[in-house]
């Protein structure tokens, strides 16, 4: 392969069409989790640590500031999880064509949306 | 051009896969997880010890949290690859690749002891 294919991926002059938004939010959704996954270990280590610990995980669960991280980190995964399927449908060949894919992010973005309001009411 | 010797798997295909299969895993543990917390409302420690205790969901866990490590560790390598590149960024991108490449490694290495030692330390 040759080292110096010409390449145009200056992403600041390209206009970005509804997929290329719900991708790079994938993206953002994923180093989210990555590190999200921090908490939510902490979160898990405290809980199983004994009876108290699991009683101080309650109560920071009860905390408005925790509960937006948690319910961030959530809507991460949810939302991740979601375009993921999306991913996994594309590569078995289906919502590959222009209106297949717009039509598919679509879902992906009401299906997230849905699903993270629900988490936000459901922790509150 | 980007070349391959940070990614997971040595192989784009394998990496690939490995993305494919271990999202799966993560895709199932997840809405598993979360299912029972919701469906759980007056869940106690009890409950939750007994839970994480239990040889299944062990199995579960450690294939969720090994999947997560390489599922993670071919996510970041992507977007790295893809932004902090030569084109977009002269040799400072090679730079900064490998400084997050290595960052990210080390975290989804504290990520694979920690989790294990929640997992077995019950």
């Amino acid at each position: 392969m040759k080292d110096n294919r010409p390449t145009n991926l200056d992403l600041f002059t390209v206009r970005f069409p509804l997929p290329a938004l719900t991708s790079i939010t994938h993206r953002i959704s994923g180093v989210v989790i990555f590190v999200g996954v921090f908490v939510l270990l902490w979160l898990l280590s405290e809980s199983l640590s004994s009876e108290s610990g699991f009683a101080t995980v309650q109560q920071w669960l009860s905390s408005a500031p925790v509960k937006l991280v948690v319910w961030a980190i959530v809507a991460g995964l949810l939302y991740h999880l979601f375009a993921g399927i999306k991913h996994l449908i594309m590569d078995l060949g289906y919502a590959e064509t222009l209106e297949g894919t717009n039509a598919a992010s679509w879902v992906v973005i009401i299906a997230s949306a849905i699903t993270i309001i629900l988490t936000g009411v459901w922790i509150w | 051009m980007v070349r391959n010797v940070t990614g997971f798997g040595r192989s784009g295909l394998s990496d690939w896969l490995v993305q494919r299969v271990s999202a799966v895993v993560l895709g199932v543990y997840f809405v598993g997880l979360l299912g029972y917390i919701v469906t759980t409302p007056d869940l106690d420690y009890a409950q939750w010890q007994a839970l994480f205790s239990s040889t299944w969901m062990r199995i579960a866990s450690l294939l969720a949290l090994l999947s997560l490590c390489a599922h993670a560790w071919i996510g970041m390598w992507t977007i790295y690859t893809d932004y902090f590149s030569e084109h977009l960024m002269g040799s400072k991108g090679t730079a900064l690749r490998v400084l997050f490449q290595t960052a990210s490694v080390l975290l989804i290495f504290v990520y694979l002891v920690w989790g294990v030692q929640i997992l077995w330390g019950l």
